[in-house]
């Protein structure tokens, strides 16, 4: 009997831990089927390299170019204002921070990440959008308001990440440099940074997947007009916020090529998770 | 002549010993450092600062009125909305993610190639961005099961968003747990079932509680995941079939309308606060874990 339930159970625990299996599965096979055939009924190359979004239109053209191009541009920008602020931050977390205080920063930070997009978007548009239109000028909802609000966004994730690699740099690397004469900073930059560069590369890698898949947070300050990037202080659409918009009251092929967006996106990712991967397994060797 | 170089280049040594005295470069090095980290958290306490001062006094009682009318953009149906796709969620997530990592650390056999796989496919998951898995739920649950836009499709989205997140926190909890505690238990004659449920989980009770309130967290502040799988209906929904909008969704409806800017500084004071909540619940159970 109790053999039995040994068995019984061993088998749930077995079918439990393959669900995550099958709902990537599932997820592929939705989304591919859905949106796979609209790329065959667009074409290939008009749907990818188009430049004219008018699903409305007669005849309707499927161009996703311009959002392709905004959400690189944004993701950049991101990452421009982004990735220098949290990588030094995490140098101060982790070589500067007095422990108490680093006791208040360490929820700080993860309480950076916990704020809901929709709370960060809000505040981008209250916020940010007429900061930028002060100051730079344009109506504020920009490329640049975005970039902004995604650097502050992928703060966490960098300074999380980066921290750990620091941290996991032996002790020795940062005596060994003291003991040459150099002074503190410059062992930092010279020494540590260098032997975490993969943990900090994998970081900024993380960052990008967050920029890049942001939805919400991005519609609310981006403008989202569905054309070439014009300049830093115009608007433009993602492609994650091209699906919000119009899923809506889409039907038929535009409700398909909206989907094919998705896959795009996932494809997106599925490159930006296997890079993350390989640098990690590197770090490991 | 090597005397007249000799005497050009003293100054010169002598600024470039200066120099070295007081390090410059380290000096503007140390000086972006605090630079950044300033401005990080200054980012935070601001944006903490602004939605506060700006949203506490549009909290009126009419914000919580049982009904959703026009009129009083009433808050209370979304609250109860997000506390019925929590629990919904949660219902699937959590024995999923702990009998995942029960799988993976207690029965899995080392090499195992399934477990890699198992691992691989987590993280996978744990990258896609929300709006895909909204998509997908759209295509699967809502339109494939016809559930249409519901609670029960929209907690089911949500559930295999947060699967990967509570899979994690329970592995690292369950690894933490010491083998003697294992050992113990078998030497007195418990079965492998009775040592995992009655010794592992139990102590590592603590790290699996952590990850299930950070998924709270997440399930909570979710918008992009919920529009087309649950909907934006404001009313309480009735049933698990029927539409409703969760208090996320409600401030992005309230906020993307524009016309009632102060209603949305109020719900994103009642989100901010119940983000903190969570996060203080996390790190005090995470602390409680690690003073043990």
């Amino acid at each position: 009997m109790r053999k039995y339930k040994e068995k019984i159970m061993g088998g749930v625990f077995f079918v439990c831990a393959i669900t995550s299996i099958l709902a990537v599965l599932l997820i592929c096979i939705f989304l591919f089927a859905n949106g796979i055939p609209a790329m065959g009924k667009v074409g290939l190359f008009k749907f990818l390299a188009g430049t004219t979004w008018a699903p409305t239109d007669n005849p309707a053209s499927f161009g996703i170019f311009p959002m392709i191009l905004g959400s690189i541009y944004v993701t950049a920008g991101a990452v421009i204002i982004g990735v220098p602020i949290g990588i030094l931050t995490s140098v101060f977390m982790s070589m500067y921070c007095p422990k108490p205080l680093y006791k208040i920063l360490k929820p700080a930070t993860e309480l950076l990440a916990g704020i809901p997009s929709i709370v960060y978007g809000f505040f981008g548009l209250v916020v940010l959008v007429p900061f930028v239109k002060t100051v730079f000028g344009g109506n504020g909802n920009s490329i640049l308001t975005a970039s902004i609000l995604l650097g502050i966004m992928i703060l966490p994730t960098i300074i999380g990440v980066s921290e750990s690699a620091l941290r996991s740099v032996p002790e020795q690397y940062y005596e060994g440099s003291l003991a040459l004469g150099a002074t503190k900073e410059r062992s930092i930059f010279a020494v540590i940074i260098p032997a975490a560069r993969s943990g900090i590369l994998a970081g900024i890698i993380l960052g990008v997947g967050r920029a890049i898949g942001e939805t919400m947070a991005v519609i609310m300050v981006a403008g989202n007009q569905a054309r070439m990037p014009a300049g830093l202080l115009k608007g433009i659409r993602t492609l994650t916020s091209n699906i919000v918009i119009e899923m809506g009251y889409a039907a038929d092929l535009h409700r398909e090529v909206l989907i094919a967006t998705g896959v795009v996106l996932f494809v997106f990712i599925l490159i930006i998770n296997l890079a993350c991967s390989i640098i990690k397994s590197r770090r490991k060797d | 002549m090597k005397k007249l170089i000799q005497n050009i280049g003293k100054p010169f040594k002598k600024a470039a010993d200066t120099l070295r005295k007081f390090h410059i470069g380290s000096k503007v090095l140390k000086g972006l450092v605090i630079l950044a980290s300033t401005l990080t958290f200054a980012v935070l306490i601001f944006l903490i600062a602004y939605i506060l001062i700006k949203g506490i006094p549009h909290l009126s009682p009419k914000l919580f009125s049982l009904k959703y009318t026009t009129e009083n953009v009433s808050m209370l149906p979304a609250i109860i909305n997000t506390l019925i796709m929590t629990v919904c969620a949660l219902i699937v997530a959590v024995p999923l993610g702990i009998f995942t990592a029960i799988y993976l650390v207690e029965y899995a056999k080392k090499g195992n190639k399934i477990v890699g796989l198992i691992r691989i496919t987590a993280e996978t998951l744990s990258g896609i961005p929300s709006i895909v898995y909204g998509l997908f739920g759209m295509l699967f649950f809502v339109t494939y099961l016809k559930w249409g836009y519901s609670i029960l499709a929209g907690a089911a989205t949500l559930a295999i968003m947060v699967l990967p997140l509570i899979m994690r926190t329970a592995e690292e909890a369950l690894l933490s747990v010491p083998d003697t505690y294992r050992e113990g238990s078998f030497g007195v004659g418990a079965g492998k079932l009775r040592t995992v449920f009655r010794v592992v989980i139990p102590s590592a009770m603590p790290g699996i509680l952590s990850g299930v309130i950070l998924a709270i967290g997440r399930i909570v502040g979710e918008t992009a995941a919920l529009i087309y799988t649950a909907g934006t209906v404001a009313d309480v929904a009735s049933n698990l079939l029927s539409s409703g909008r969760t208090l996320a969704i409600h401030m992005y409806v309230l906020s993307s309308e524009g016309l009632y800017t102060n209603q949305a500084y109020a719900t994103a004071v009642v989100l901010l606060v119940f983000v903190l909540l969570i996060n203080f619940m996390s790190s005090a159970i995470a602390k409680k874990f690690t003073s043990k």
